[in-house]
């Protein structure tokens, strides 16, 4: 392998340099000759009636090309890619998710017609003048009041706006196990509603080829195939082969740009209808209300513990918000990746979830960085917390007390999974020794002597990457297969293509799939090209969400690199008149055992592209070759975060003092890499818990509609971050890298350990997040109250 | 955005001329611009002041300072004349908005667009600043009239503003963490005629004084004058961001600090 | 009625036609086709606009393009020569200073900007004056270290 290019290197991005300067190419900076440009008129309106909408004045306006309503679009509804059964065996109520609403708006920002005109300034202008005639109707709005009885029905057929009644675990154990606690600790939260924000707004152009009729659509896309899928055969009915989906430079998605959007449809569509480009680029006004959001759980949840703090029973119960509609992976997010989460990484042996998952006219919510674990670790790692409150132990001691051990692997849970591995005692020493959690003490008395309430809260998360396998996924209801592809192209002079469905916004593939080539092939990076994000390029995939890109794609990658390796020993072995056996593949070359023979990769390929000498009858010519990788299981990375907080009680200011993660995401490919991805990841988590919160008026009207009402972290928001990896780190057992994933741990395990910070800091039980400056001013002066007396 | 005609002014007589009906003067824009581009304005015209280098400069004269309208926040934080005069207004200037936006927003146009959570206001109100325009001298107590109204009237600009130097001043401002506005800025000037106390962002009406902090701090300018005396929360600003109760108390705890900062 | 707008960018003269309401990023990306320079919010706080007018750092989301007549404007574009980074942007690179890279442009314009103020910033310094680039990838972390690094290698 040339120097410092394989796996384990922190290498340079390859994919910076065009970044840096300004070359890179995002959906809204492509402009297709003769394009034309589309306004989607959105819904003012919560819940209402369409009565009529009156085109006659927009239409002749200055530009304006079409404007089609839901009359015009008679298409297929956006699909739901996963099917939740109720508890009582029946399925869960699935609305139609109409592209262009139909009779009914749902939400404020629910898509009633879209205008394209010559420019956008012009589609704006015919837009307002759109008259449209709502019915306004009472709107189901926050979780809590759209269960009530009475509430506004979002549906019609989803009684008390229940989308499902869903449960998992086992609750007659559960409830066995609570009948002989010693002790119960209980929390009532409220998991607060997120809305992403990726720094690039969402975009769609739509193309039609007029003498071929083939459709392009580019997108903002983390999974051009899906897209391709999805659109292709339940909205627009166009072949996949008349169809293909390009996701360029993608400025970031955090899950948001996993679903099948409206405008992608839309915009699609109406290009084969006009024959025309169409380009739609979201304002941030209109991205605010038109992504997913994320999270917005209600839970109660109890821990039933015995004497000595051994935790015996966990029972929850979530209200899961839906929104108005059912985006793409929505209904498993609070499902499949919250309640398979709830054992964390304790050996509690009863556990039983319920969760409702509930409409209400509101922007639909699915998954966003960590999608469920976050919810389930937040809730786990808070009651933890207050159940070391309830034993008087220290909260290393009883999560210590309940850790599942290593010799305990492969460890079944009672809520489905099974972790093959990992050493939760590990990363918890090493983060209490990086923030000297026995120096504490000390360092709260100096706080209060400057008049600080200093606090320390942690938080060991366990998350399940890379979802799968899927014979088991469709089991429980996808709709999908959860497998990656992978071509590898080796070209006649031995440099290489990889083709992968795993597509890149920020996790820098470019640089690490190619390391992976790099050490398998032992070629130079400069040889090795990794191309993605376009259906005519690459064969397949399933994208880029759940922290599965190296796990599954990377598997992929490796499994098609071992084919050829094989073919090119079989080419090799030929060529130097040997057994293919014998012959061996280290550092770009072929040799055969016991002697001094050697071909090079290169000259490798070439004689398979120039077969002169070549073993014809038994091998054909060339050197491609391409593989699914489907796993046998999620990966399962885990890790001890530690946050200590110092708080001004005249103001409620927090200053985050220091935040140490240990992770253990087993094999690491690029150590830099991880390390930004654990910083975002802790970023986002920190933002949930101190800044960032979604608010809905009674009405349904948003109103955290831009950056002056939406907190988005800051630069001076932050400390910086201290990230090591677990010295005794536990590499994956079932995929051939040993990777884990490490795109979400940190939005995972952050939020608690912010909160437990937080709550000890002023001595609190719970706090809602996010942890306001109001909030935590009020709990610190509830706190100096009960001290005074 | 609607679209409008654009002119650029080379004269202050030129641009009250031409700021008639439904046109709007632009200064550094950080307001007006992303008015626009929401749509929530649709004027006639934009006449733009910032051809119109009268306009631009910071003279030191009897102790205090006059600031050209269309100087930026990033010249003013900067300036050596005003961080000798008046401290506090540089340190003011210097917390406005982000760099980029301090590069271009002006110390008129924040004044003219009177936001009730802008930090000049506030400034020009403790300070018993003179708001200049094309017609007349202004006091500050008498300029600003509530959310976004001034005594401005039709083709009246704003020219400079006239800070007399104080004794000593500090502004402290409690961040909105979103807009990172101000939530709640409490300026404290201690001046000849007495101390003046001007609160910005928290006020449903806009920047106002606090005349029991006034009285208080007359008689011994020291932070522990204000212990003890109760902010009112009627009047005050609720929202998804603070109560009124929590902006009552963050005054207090503001003017404080103020009062201990003051230099 | 569209004028037409002149200026030098990155060193070149430069004019297009632009409506009075076309705001200078649009004219940078749109008429110039200099698509560097990117567009993230509509409320002037993201920062992704950011171009130097003037030796200045600006929010080009928030100037008309005839505002900008006759001024001379730098984008991301112009910043590396013949095809080297500059220093500030090979810091960023050294650093894993960006991700997706939608900011990049803008936090390296910003970051160019206060090298220009303060030769030596501060950790404090620099978060503080990143307070309009907003990133929702890398937590700042190693973009805060890449200015400090960049702007040590400018000296």
């Amino acid at each position: 392998m040339p120097e410092g290019t394989g796996i384990g290197v922190s290498v340079k991005r390859r994919e910076d340099a065009r970044f840096l300067m300004g070359d890179g190419t995002y959906t809204d900076d492509i402009n297709r000759h003769g394009q034309t440009h589309a306004i989607m008129v959105r819904s003012p309106h919560a819940h209402a009636k369409i009565k009529k909408i009156d085109q006659s004045k927009a239409k002749g306006m200055p530009g304006v090309v079409a404007i089609f309503t839901g009359e015009d679009m008679k298409v297929g509804g956006l699909p739901c890619g996963w099917l939740i059964k109720n508890q009582d065996g029946s399925n869960m109520v699935e609305p139609p998710h109409p592209v262009i609403a139909q009779e009914f708006v749902r939400h404020v920002g629910d898509i009633v017609a879209v205008v394209i005109a010559g420019t956008k300034e012009q589609a704006r202008e015919a837009a307002e003048a759109l008259n449209i005639d709502y019915g306004v109707m009472p709107a189901a709005v926050s979780l809590k009041e759209a269960v009530k009885p009475g509430s506004p029905q979002v549906w019609e057929q989803a009684k008390g706006n229940i989308c499902y009644d869903w449960g998992l675990g086992d609750k007659a154990a559960t409830d066995a196990a609570f009948a002989k606690a010693h002790k119960v600790a209980k929390i009532d939260l409220v998991n607060n509603r997120l809305i992403p924000n990726a720094m690039e707004p969402r975009a769609a152009i739509g193309d039609f080829d007029r003498a071929t009729g083939d459709y392009t659509l580019y997108t903002t896309s983390q999974n051009p195939h899906v897209i391709r899928l999805l659109m292709g055969a339940f909205v627009l009915s166009i072949p996949e082969s008349k169809l293909r989906i390009v996701a360029p430079d993608v400025g970031g998605g955090f899950g948001s740009k996993i679903f099948h959007y409206a405008e992608e449809a839309i915009v699609t569509w109406a290009a084969g209808q006009l024959k025309k480009p169409i380009k739609w680029t979201a304002d941030r006004s209109e991205s605010f209300m038109s992504d997913a959001h994320g999270r917005d759980h209600v839970s109660h949840a109890e821990l039933a513990m015995d004497k000595d703090g051994k935790f015996l029973g966990l029972r929850v119960e979530t209200l899961a918000n839906m929104g108005a509609y059912l985006s793409t992976f929505s209904t498993c997010v609070p499902t499949y990746l919250y309640a398979t989460l709830l054992a964390g990484v304790y050996t509690t042996p009863a556990i039983f979830c319920n969760v409702k998952a509930v409409f209400t006219n509101t922007v639909p919510v699915d998954a966003y960085r960590g999608a469920g674990r976050p919810e389930a670790t937040f809730l786990i790692e808070r009651l933890v917390d207050i159940a070391a409150r309830e034993m008087k132990m220290d909260p290393a001691e009883i999560r210590r007390k309940n850790f599942i051990q290593p010799s305990q692997f492969p460890y079944q849970t009672p809520v489905a999974l099974q972790y093959d591995t990992g050493n939760y005692d590990a990363t918890l020493d090493m983060a209490m020794k990086m923030i000297d959690y026995k120096g504490f003490p000390a360092r709260k008395a100096a706080a209060a002597a400057k008049g600080k309430l200093r606090g320390i809260g942690m938080s060991c998360y366990i998350e399940a990457c890379g979802i799968a396998p899927s014979a088991v996924v469709g089991s429980l209801g996808a709709r999908a297969g959860l497998y990656e592809c992978a071509n590898v192209r080796v070209h006649p002079t031995g440099s290489v293509s990889v083709f992968t469905g795993s597509h890149q916004h920020g996790q820098g593939h470019e640089t690490t799939f190619a390391q992976v080539v790099s050490e398998r092939l032992g070629l130079p990076l400069e040889q090795i090209d990794i191309v993605h994000g376009d259906t005519a390029k690459v064969p397949f995939g399933m994208g880029t969400y759940g922290s599965r890109s190296i796990a599954v794609g990377g598997a992929a990658l490796m499994k098609a690199l071992d084919k050829i390796i094989t073919k090119g020993k079989k080419i090799a072995a030929h060529l130097m008149e040997a057994s293919e056996k014998d012959v061996e593949f280290k550092d770009g070359k072929f040799t055969v055992a016991g002697t001094d023979k050697a071909k090079t990769f290169g000259e490798v390929a070439l004689t398979a592209y120039v077969p002169h000498n070549y073993p014809i009858t038994e091998l054909e010519p060339g050197l491609e070759e391409q593989a699914f990788y489907d796993p046998l299981n999620f990966t399962y990375p885990s890790g001890c975060y530690i946050a200590e907080v110092e708080i001004d009680k005249e103001t409620g200011t927090i200053e985050i003092a220091r935040f140490v993660a240990s992770d253990d995401f087993g094999k690491i490919i690029n150590p830099m890499i991880v390390e930004g991805q654990v910083h975002g990841g802790i970023a986002q988590g920190v933002g949930q818990a101190l800044l960032e919160t979604c608010v809905y008026g009674k009405d349904g009207q948003l109103l955290t509609g831009s950056y002056n009402d939406y907190c988005m972290p800051r630069a001076d928001d932050f400390p910086n971050f201290e990230v090591q990896h677990s010295d005794k780190p536990t590499p994956c057992t079932h995929n051939p890298l040993g990777v884990k994933g490490c795109g979400e741990a940190g939005a995972i395990g952050s939020p608690p350990a912010i909160m437990n910070a937080i709550c000890d800091a002023v001595g609190a039980v719970h706090m809602d997040m996010p942890a306001t400056n109001e909030k935590i001013w009020r709990a610190a002066n509830a706190h100096m109250a009960r001290a005074a007396e | 955005m609607y679209n409008f005609e654009y002119q650029k002014a080379g004269s202050v007589a030129d641009a009250a001329k031409a700021a008639t009906g439904e046109a709007k003067i632009v200064a550094g824009g950080m307001t007006l611009i992303p008015t626009l581009k929401l749509r929530l304005a649709s004027p006639s015209k934009l006449v733009d002041l910032g051809g119109i280098k009268d306009l631009v400069g910071i003279k030191a004269e009897g102790g205090g300072v006059t600031i050209g309208a269309m100087t930026t926040h990033a010249a003013v934080a900067n300036s050596a004349d005003v961080k000798k005069a008046i401290p506090a207004l540089a340190d003011l200037a210097e917390g406005i908005g982000d760099p980029a936006v301090r590069n271009r927003g002006t110390i008129g146009g924040s004044v003219a667009n009177n936001d009730p959570a802008a930090d000049y206001p506030a400034a020009c109100v403790a300070l018993g600043a003179t708001i200049v325009t094309n017609k007349r001298k202004v006091a500050a107590d008498d300029f600003f009239k509530g959310l976004f109204e001034t005594a401005l009237e039709e083709g009246e600009i704003v020219t400079a503003i006239s800070f007399p130097a104080p004794e000593k001043a500090a502004y402290q401002k409690f961040r909105n963490p979103a807009s990172r506005y101000a939530l709640v800025g409490v300026f404290v000037a201690k001046t000849k005629a007495g101390v003046r106390v001007a609160v910005t962002g928290a006020g449903e009406g806009g920047v106002f004084r606090k005349k029991s902090f006034e009285a208080a701090l007359d008689k011994s300018f020291a932070a522990a004058s204000l212990d003890g005396i109760k902010v009112d929360a009627k009047g005050l600003n609720s929202d998804i961001h603070a109560s009124a109760d929590y902006r009552a108390h963050i005054i207090s705890v503001m003017a404080k600090r103020a009062v201990a900062a003051a230099k | 009625m569209p004028t037409t707008v002149s200026m030098t960018v990155n060193g070149k003269k430069v004019s297009g036609s632009a409506e009075p309401r076309t705001l200078l990023v649009q004219f940078i990306r749109e008429t110039l086709g200099l698509t560097g320079t990117h567009v993230g919010c509509d409320t002037s706080q993201c920062g992704a606009c950011v171009v130097h007018i003037d030796g200045k750092s600006v929010k080009s989301c928030t100037i008309l393009a005839a505002q900008a007549e006759g001024s001379d404007v730098l984008t991301i574009e112009g910043v590396a020569k013949d095809g080297k980074l500059h220093p500030m942007q090979e810091a960023f690179r050294e650093h894993h200073g960006l991700q997706c890279g939608f900011c990049t442009p803008g936090m390296v314009m910003s970051a160019l900007d206060l090298v220009k103020h303060n030769k030596n910033p501060s950790e404090q310094q620099i978060r503080d004056w990143l307070e309009g680039n907003i990133c929702r990838c890398t937590g700042y972390h190693n973009i805060v270290k890449a200015i400090a690094a960049g702007a040590k290698a400018m000296a």
